[in-house]
């Protein structure tokens, strides 16, 4: 009566079972560095431009909108203060991670999956390799260390963006923007932009290589997998945004 | 320890969702031995040669390797023993990232028992894996496509590639997954011949996965000369020594329908069986 519950448990079982070994190979040997910064440039390097681009439009776009909201109540100066809290807690970590998820989510997925229907990952086992020592943990790695550093770039230049509006559209000085900006943050808000990301990464590089090691079905499956991917990873950083802000507003 | 069986399966049962994949089979083999396995797309082949190497784990059953009971084994534990055995996959299984040469060198890299044994000549050990991989590929004629990437080469040439990968570590069993499907009789030939060579000069057991009848012909009756450097006939008095021990198996839907010699399987009258006769002669 229940068998239609088998599928999506059996899904969330085998993927924490891989999460659980690609969290263990962590501290395991053997380590593969030259993978960990070949992903680290892949996944860093890479999505540099995209991030800076989506971080300063996002910023320009929240100062325009705010903007036009604070006039009604006179306090459009205080427009730093609203951007730099929306940017640093939710814009700059969500919106940089649903990129990072498009692009290397998709990425992971596809690679992976291609090497899964042309027997490479078989091979690797069959020639001593543990896949996921060598495939998902220097992925994990360097995802969750260069989605935080992506993070703080796009909230930066988000600020700049909304800097540069707000002087030349609003006529803000520069230095009442920045006062405005910086004192708004507190430790908390910091925090939780950090912690964010690392979230975010760990969710993106684990759902785009499960996808990926789980693939069938030939070229078709690969498509399959990586559309998965990038939903899933996607669908997943907005719950846990929701869940993490939860909770720092909870003990606040 | 010379006499215990290289592979035994002791009704071994494995599913896909509801599909059997292999349905109750018991077989063994001992070294020197041959088997080809002929069947339908679906029938099981690519899953008995996976499931003898431990890649994938049956349901039920046990699946002993050089004597040792694989069934349960850890991923981390079945590496050393993995490494006595070498795989040609259907697709190829050759790393795209990586060149020709640092895919045959791949398991003299990686698998441990070769690492320790390399880190112990100590400083000579990147001459002496470059060497055999050389050796490795002149054997299967591609010694000069050490720079290349398989995607710069033809089918034919990276199913070669992917023979030397897995005689490079000289395994005591050999496990071929459809060596020769979709590629021309001129090519598949050649790699019949190639795998014919390594049989005779290492005299490995060796399981052969093909949908070809005259592979399975091939095999059962010819030989190759060193000297000459072709296939001859071998003698019956050869085939009766037992050097060249070859049986065929049949597999029908997970199920091991049919086992025994070429004779045996051309005199069959089931006529499933005989649907890889007729393939073969027409």
């Amino acid at each position: 009566m229940l068998d239609f519950l088998k599928p999506p448990v059996e899904t969330f079982q085998d993927f924490f079972l891989l999460s659980g070994r690609a969290m263990r190979n962590v501290f395991r040997s053997p380590h593969y560095p030259d993978d960990i910064f070949q992903q680290m440039d892949i996944i860093g390097v890479g999505s540099l431009p995209i991030v800076m681009l989506i971080g300063l439009f996002s910023g320009v776009v929240m100062t325009m909108q705010m903007a036009r909201a604070l006039e009604q109540y006179g306090a459009q100066g205080q427009v730093g203060q609203i951007v730099s809290i929306a940017l640093v807690r939710e814009l700059g970590p969500v919106l940089t991670a649903v990129l990072v998820a498009g692009r290397n989510a998709s990425g992971m997925a596809s690679e992976l999956g291609s090497m899964k229907v042309t027997e490479q990952i078989d091979a690797m086992r069959a020639l001593g390799t543990d896949p996921v020592q060598k495939l998902v943990t220097p992925r994990l790695i360097a995802t969750s260390f260069v989605l935080p550093l992506l993070t703080i770039i796009a909230d930066f230049i988000g600020l700049i963006g909304g800097g540069v509006i707000a002087f030349t559209l609003l006529h803000i000085s520069g230095s009442q923007y920045w006062t405005a900006a910086w004192k708004a943050l507190e430790y908390n808000d910091l925090v939780q932009g950090l912690i964010k990301p690392f979230f975010f990464a760990v969710v993106i590089a684990l759902v785009g290589c499960y996808y990926g090691m789980r693939t069938t079905g030939g070229t078709q499956g690969v498509g399959r997998s990586t559309t998965k991917a990038v939903v899933v990873a996607s669908v997943w950083i907005f719950v846990l945004t929701s869940m993490v802000t939860r909770i720092f507003l909870y003990y606040k | 320890m010379a006499d215990s069986p290289v592979v035994r399966f002791e009704d071994v049962s494995l599913h896909f969702g509801s599909t059997p994949a292999l349905d109750h089979i018991s077989f063994e083999m001992s070294a020197g031995e041959t088997r080809i396995v002929f069947g339908a797309a679906g029938s099981g082949k690519t899953t008995l040669l996976k499931t003898a190497m431990g890649l994938i784990r049956p349901d039920s059953g046990r699946v002993l390797l050089f004597g040792q009971d694989i069934t349960d084994l850890r991923e981390q534990d079945l590496f050393d023993i993995r490494s006595r055995v070498g795989i040609l996959f259907q697709e190829g299984g050759l790393f795209d990232s990586l060149t020709i040469e640092e895919n045959v060198a791949y398991p003299l890299l990686n698998q441990q028992v070769f690492k320790a044994e390399i880190a112990h000549r100590n400083g000579t050990e990147n001459r002496s894996v470059a060497d055999r991989v050389r050796e490795s590929l002149s054997f299967v004629k591609l010694g000069q496509t050490l720079e290349k990437f398989p995607s710069e080469l033809s089918g034919g040439m990276r199913r070669r590639v992917g023979i030397a990968r897995a005689l490079v570590t000289a395994p005591a069993l050999l496990l071929y997954d459809s060596p020769t499907a979709g590629l021309d009789p001129i090519t598949a030939n050649t790699i019949i011949a190639l795998i014919l060579k390594q049989r005779e000069e290492r005299n490995t057991a060796t399981i052969l996965v093909t949908h070809r009848y005259l592979d399975g012909h091939l095999f059962a009756n010819f030989r190759y000369n060193p000297s000459s450097g072709t296939l001859e006939r071998a003698s019956r008095i050869a085939g009766e020594s037992g050097r060249v021990s070859t049986k065929f198996f049949v597999m029908k839907e997970g199920r091991l329908i049919f086992e025994g010699s070429e004779a045996e399987l051309e005199a069959s009258s089931d006529p499933y069986v005989r649907k890889f006769l007729r393939h073969g002669s027409s």
